[in-house]
């Protein structure tokens, strides 16, 4: 299309900001989160110590209880209650630890959000560029999740297992020093393992991810491209590539999945290699006297709950590094400061009549990769422009595929500040002028019919959301396109459809047209369609935009000739200047570009 | 997708256990080598885990403790005791991965087995079929679906191994001591039964988070990509309330989801603990008693800890199989469909145009295409408002060999109806359509492609370079594409392409402008030297002046040509219009006639005309 929706909006800064930083960074903006957290840990660590109770009930049980021979039973009986009323608080502080980090995390996190969606909007188109959509989306969506999906998983993991691996090898070291000390010493080594499995883990896991891509891909060529495969008869080669991208995926998620099974069983073979060297140590200085049997067997129950957790955080690691990228990246659609902004309270308001429009010398620049708005470097995409629209003058500008005329509009609406130069509307600097009230006078109905999911009326409102009924239906009468909208099923109320797909292209572009006529702007700026509706629906669109320009300022930005020779004057766009300006007449007269596009054009549609 | 599983009750829990028997049976035949080797797996698994516990009674009674009261400890005995734990734990290793590894090669091979086998049957099935499915329905049903079927085969080896391992247990356990054994059978019943209601009620609310989660994705989408819109018309704030509801909404069932595990989470947690205290309560009594060793006590409270965790796996299984019945029945759904398509014998011949009859035929499009307009039906009478309306209704026409045939009429009028008809696209619900003479029907399905090119109107292109997509993986000389290619006014921007015909189009052909593809779709059919080519609106995103260009060097060609066009200036380029409107043949003749004597036909050629006049 043109310049704007090929140039990558500049990130915000330099991500080599550490995790700690990060988090700090959230935190700050998150106070919710800030507020919560610490007493969310606290129990957290009440939760895991209950854990330890176990195993040192049946060391003292049989260490104390069952010594000798003898039973101990009034001691067996006090050690349970006691035990069990740990098990108890244990699992209360459990419940309320999740009951509080829901509540706490997720509050702050749709909070964060809305936040991030709203500032999305308010920065200028410039970051809102086709490819970047994608992107921006995953802002809202996927990386907070996953910023969700670690605070009640990971996260949470991290505390209670660190807390648990803490405890236990701190009990271990209580009842036998030596003992606990054999553990520690292991713990390299499970680490190690740990690493070895990850590092291999993630090259699978990574390569499950393409070929998943790679997969659905295929799938979505087979299912969309049916007709074709059909018409074609090009079954068999379809065939041959769904069974190699099928096969592709299975192979590698089988090896993924090999490497997982793998670790599994050697996370189970070093806690045996663990409890092993426990019991060999454990039992010579049992028989030493050194130690008691009861802690051999207690150290037993202590190693699965060192080692476990040990397993656990080293997946809970990873989930925390993506979990950090992710706030991280939404943190940093927060930080890019709107480079196109509202004046606010300081700016002006345009009167209420027909507006003119001034540009002076106005140079704009769309930014490379990674330069701010106002660093733009790159050619310029209109070359000192200057020119004056008269209050109520209609104006079509026509250009060549990147001859300066969307951004010329988009100058013109405000939706981009100009590199150097002013625009003026009303004989007020735009930079001025408060966005509510320019967005109130100043209507551009771009190019495709965007609709939203909802009613045709839930759409026509949005150019203004206090009308009733009956003024949806009046603004559809003035438009001439009453019979159109009493023939629909369900009239104003006919369902769009997912952005408007229940109706054709050329009945979208009528609903934005009444949009905008309800609107009742004083300047009007059109990017009109070229799509190939059906000539009737054409015929159809051209009245109503005769109809809606009536007696105010328009500029319209035209694909067919026909629009500018309806118009009170042509401005012809070339390389990022204003190279002629005139009547339809004069400029046929002069020839140069108008003559040539118009000739272009005259051979395509006459009979 | 998950529905039955919210809102199950208990009766319909039985008929859904009987489903979900049904499931793992079909799973069990399709990948029998795989789940055998998980079913050895979890065998061992599950036997190396009670002999482990035993192995640790064992060495309490007759290494730790004698040794302890003897005061010395032989080295061999301690060697023994140590190389028994590695021994049973590398076995029990051993018995885990092999389970494991058996389960995924058993669930990416069903996986396997029904996206080939329904992607099979989508190849098969006629375009009709596909009309009456939206494109999304069917990709979740290769994807989605499939994927949740064979859900069922993560948990079933470790749940089979678990359920040795509960009985084993279960035996022991009445064998040595009737009270030890009553605390087994109260404690794992109630650690089975916790975690299916809570799996289940996870799955509710998770499904319901994960349709917001969607909603939220939606919204975001929407409104990003009329960030133009909401700009220009100050909609942010609105826009942000929209938004703001939805996220609040997801909150709201993640916090439901932290107070599930609240409550459940400490009750699964505990009960096993709960179990070993009652273990350590009451084995201490029968050790008072004499009925048990101080060594069986540590063998079933260890036992207790081991089983305790696996247990869980039942929730999980049963957590999965709503779903993947669900996913089972889809996917069956589609495999059980019957093409109907059948192929006759018949070649037509080789060489010149074709000839094209259409004899009275009829059809009617199904209902279900009109699903996303919430069920209201759209009687359409007026013209061009790209309302579809439903087929045709008859239409009897010849197409003599070597012509070049316009079919004009306002949208929705049947004319892409007809000439998908042209090259059995699907078959006509009454009446003929025949090539040549020979029925549709009848001719071979090899020789029909041969015979026949369709232009769709949408063009389609292959994630691949330009010269596959021409092509299409068939064999032609590299001058036949180029001349193909220069036929279709192609040859000239391709060239110009960065890596020219081995350039790859990206995903859909997004990477080219809709003149373009539509330029290379024609190339695709042109190559293929048709004796019947059928355009379908097929270069409306072309320049004028280009497509004037293609259909004039069309016109060389020894080939039959119906196009569907808009147009004037294509129009008059064929030898004769035929004019369609209600499904019908309204009439036909040369442009110049039809311009004069039809006036439905006038209206619609001038309706371009006009455009260019200031109205």
């Amino acid at each position: 299309m043109t310049a704007a929706t090929t140039t990558t909006a500049p990130p915000a800064q330099p991500t080599a900001e550490g995790a700690l930083a990060t988090i700090k960074r959230g935190l700050s903006l998150s106070p919710e989160l800030r507020r919560g957290l610490p007493g969310t840990i606290g129990i957290a660590l009440l939760a895991t110590a209950g854990r330890v109770i176990v195993p040192i009930a049946v060391q003292q049980i049989i260490d104390s209880g069952l010594s000798g021979g003898d039973v101990d039973m009034s001691f067996v009986m006090r050690m349970t209650m006691v035990a069990l009323a740990a098990v108890v608080i244990t699992a209360a502080a459990t419940g309320w630890m999740h009951l509080r980090l829901a509540r706490v995390a997720e509050t702050a996190l749709s909070g964060l959000r809305i936040r991030a969606f709203r500032h999305i909007h308010d920065l200028s188109m410039l970051h809102q560029a086709a490819e970047q959509r994608g992107v921006l989306v995953a802002r809202v969506t996927s990386d907070v999740d996953q910023i969700s999906r670690f605070m009640q998983w990971a996260g949470l993991m991290l505390i209670v297992n660190t807390g648990q691996a803490l405890l236990a090898i701190t009990v271990m070291l209580v009842l036998s020093v030596p003992l606990g000390l054999v553990v520690l010493a292991l713990v390299p080594l499970i680490i190690l393992m740990i690493r070895w499995f990850q590092s291999r883990l993630e090259v699978a896991y990574l390569q499950v991810r393409e070929r998943v891509g790679h997969m659905l891909a295929t799938l979505a060529e087979t299912v969309v491209g049916a007709p074709v495969i059909w018409a074609y008869g090009i079954e068999t080669r379809t065939r041959a590539r769904l069974q190699e991208a099928i096969e592709g995926h299975r192979s590698a998620a089988v090896r993924a999945g090999t490497i997982s099974a793998s670790f599994s069983g050697a996370g189970e073979l070093s806690s045996a290699i663990v409890v092993a060297a426990v019991l060999v140590v454990g039992t010579v200085l049992a028989v030493d006297g050194s130690t008691t049997p009861g802690t051999v067997v207690a150290f037993l129950f202590l190693v699965q709950l060192f080692v476990q957790p040990v397993q656990i955080m080293g997946e809970a690691v990873n989930e925390a590094q993506n979990a950090v990228a992710g706030w991280r990246r939404v943190l940093d659609v927060l930080a890019i400061a709107p480079d196109v902004a509202d004046p606010g309270a300081d700016g002006v308001d345009l009167p209420h009549e027909p507006v003119g429009i001034r540009f002076e010398d106005v140079v704009f620049r769309y930014p490379r990769p990674g330069e701010t708005a106002s660093e733009a470097s790159a050619a310029p995409a209109l070359r000192n422009v200057t020119l004056q629209i008269a209050p109520r003058e209609r104006v079509a500008v026509v250009g060549e595929t990147g001859s300066g005329k969307t951004t010329f509009a988009k100058l013109l609406t405000r939706l981009l500040d100009p590199s150097e130069g002013c625009v003026e509307i009303g004989g007020l600097d735009i930079r001025k002028v408060r966005f509510d009230s320019l967005r109130d006078r100043v209507v551009m109905v771009p190019q495709e019919g965007i609709l939203f999911r909802g009613t045709i009326a839930d759409n026509v409102r949005m150019g203004r959301p206090d009308a009733g009924d009956r003024e949806l239906t009046a603004s559809f009468r003035r438009l001439g396109l009453d019979d159109w909208l009493g023939e629909l099923p369900a009239g104003l109320v006919t369902p769009v459809g997912e952005r408007g797909g229940a109706l054709s292209v050329g009945e979208r572009q009528l609903v934005t047209l009444a949009r905008a006529a309800i609107a009742d702007p004083d300047l009007l700026v059109l990017d009109e369609a070229t799509s190939a509706v059906d000539p009737v629906t054409e015929v159809r669109i051209s009245r109503a935009l005769h109809e809606l320009t009536a007696g105010r300022t328009v500029v319209t930005i035209a694909h067919r000739l026909s629009t500018a020779e309806a118009a009170d004057r042509v401005l012809v766009f070339d390389g990022g200047r204003v190279v002629q300006d005139g009547s339809h007449a004069e400029l046929l007269a002069e020839g140069g570009v108008y003559g040539r596009l118009y000739a272009s054009w005259d051979r395509g549609t006459a009979g | 997708m998950t529905t039955e599983a919210e809102t199950a009750r208990p009766t319909d829990d039985v008929a859904l256990l009987g489903r979900g028997g049904d499931l793992i049976a079909r799973q069990l035949r399709r990948a029998p080598r795989e789940f055998a080797v998980g079913g050895f797996g979890t065998l061992l698994y599950a036997a190396m885990t009670i002999v482990s516990s035993f192995v640790v009674g064992w060495i309490t009674d007759s290494v730790l403790l004698p040794g302890v009261e003897a005061g010395e400890i032989g080295t061999a005995t301690l060697a023994g005791a140590a190389a028994a734990v590695v021994g049973v734990a590398a076995a029990r290793a051993a018995g885990i991965t092999l389970r494991r590894v058996g389960a995924y090669y058993a669930q990416y091979r069903l996986q396997y087995r029904d996206r080939i086998e329904v992607t099979d049957r989508y190849l098969d099935l006629p375009i009709e079929w596909h009309r009456r499915h939206p494109t999304g329905q069917l990709l979740s049903n290769a994807n989605e679906d499939v994927e949740a079927a064979s859900f069922v085969a993560a948990p079933l080896p470790m749940a089979f191994g678990v359920v040795v391992m509960l009985l084993i247990t279960a035996i022991l356990l009445m064998l040595t001591d009737p009270f030890l054994a009553l605390i087994g059978f109260s404690v794992g019943p109630a650690l089975v039964l916790a975690n299916y209601v809570f799996q289940r009620k996870m799955r509710a609310v998770a499904a319901k988070a994960q349709r917001l989660r969607a909603e939220v994705a939606e919204i975001a989408h929407e409104s990003f990509d009329a960030a133009l819109v909401v700009k220009t018309l100050g909609r942010e704030d609105a826009e942000v309330g929209r938004f703001g509801a939805r996220s609040d909404a997801l909150r709201d069932r993640m916090v439901e989801v932290g107070r599930l595990r609240a409550a459940f989470d400490p009750l699964i947690e505990a009960l096993p603990n709960v179990g070993i205290l009652a273990v350590l309560a009451v084995g201490a009594w029968r050790v008072d008693q004499g009925a048990v060793t101080p060594g069986t006590l540590i063998t079933f409270a260890y036992l207790f800890r081991l089983v305790a965790l696996p247990v869980r796996v039942f929730g999980w299984l049963l957590g999965e199989l709503p779903r993947s019945v669900v996913g089972m029945d889809r996917v069956e759904g589609v495999l059980g469909e019957d093409g109907g398509v059948r192929y006759g014998g018949r070649t037509p011949a080789t060489e010149g145009g074709a000839e094209a009859d259409a004899d009275a035929v009829g059809y009617l499009y199904a209902e279900t295409e009109y699903a996303d307009l919430s069920g209201a039906n759209r009687q359409r009478p007026a013209a061009g408002n790209g309302y579809e309306r439903r087929g045709i209704d008859s239409i009897t026409l010849s197409v003599d060999s070597g012509k070049t045939v316009a079919l004009v009429g306002p949208t929705g009028s049947g004319k892409s109806t007809f000439a998908h008809l042209l090259v059995r696209l699907f078959d006509p619900d009454k009446g003929e359509v025949s090539l040549d003479g020979h029925g549709l029907v009848d001719l071979d399905r090899v020789a029909l492609t041969d015979a026949v090119s369709i232009v769709f109107q949408e063009t389609f292109l292959f994630n691949d370079t330009v010269y596959n997509n021409i092509t299409l993986g068939e064999t032609f000389d590299e001058s036949e594409v180029i001349s193909a290619a220069t036929l279709a006014q192609a040859n000239e921007f391709i060239a110009q392409l960065d890596d020219g015909y081995a350039t790859v189009v990206g995903e859909r052909g997004a990477t080219l402008s809709g003149g373009q593809r539509q330029r290379i779709a024609l190339a695709r059919a042109l190559v293929r030297n048709p004796r019947l080519l059928v355009l379908d609106d097929a270069t409306s995103a072309v320049d004028p002046a280009v497509e004037n260009a293609i259909l004039a060097g069309l016109r060389h060609l020894d080939t039959t040509v119906v196009i569907v066009a808009y147009r004037r200036s294509s129009i008059t380029l064929a030898d004769e219009v035929i004019y369609i409107d209600y499904g019908r043949v309204i009439d036909r003749g040369p442009h110049a006639v039809l311009y004069d004597s039809l006036p439905a036909y006038r209206d619609l050629i001038d309706a371009y005309e006009q455009e260019q006049e200031p109205a």
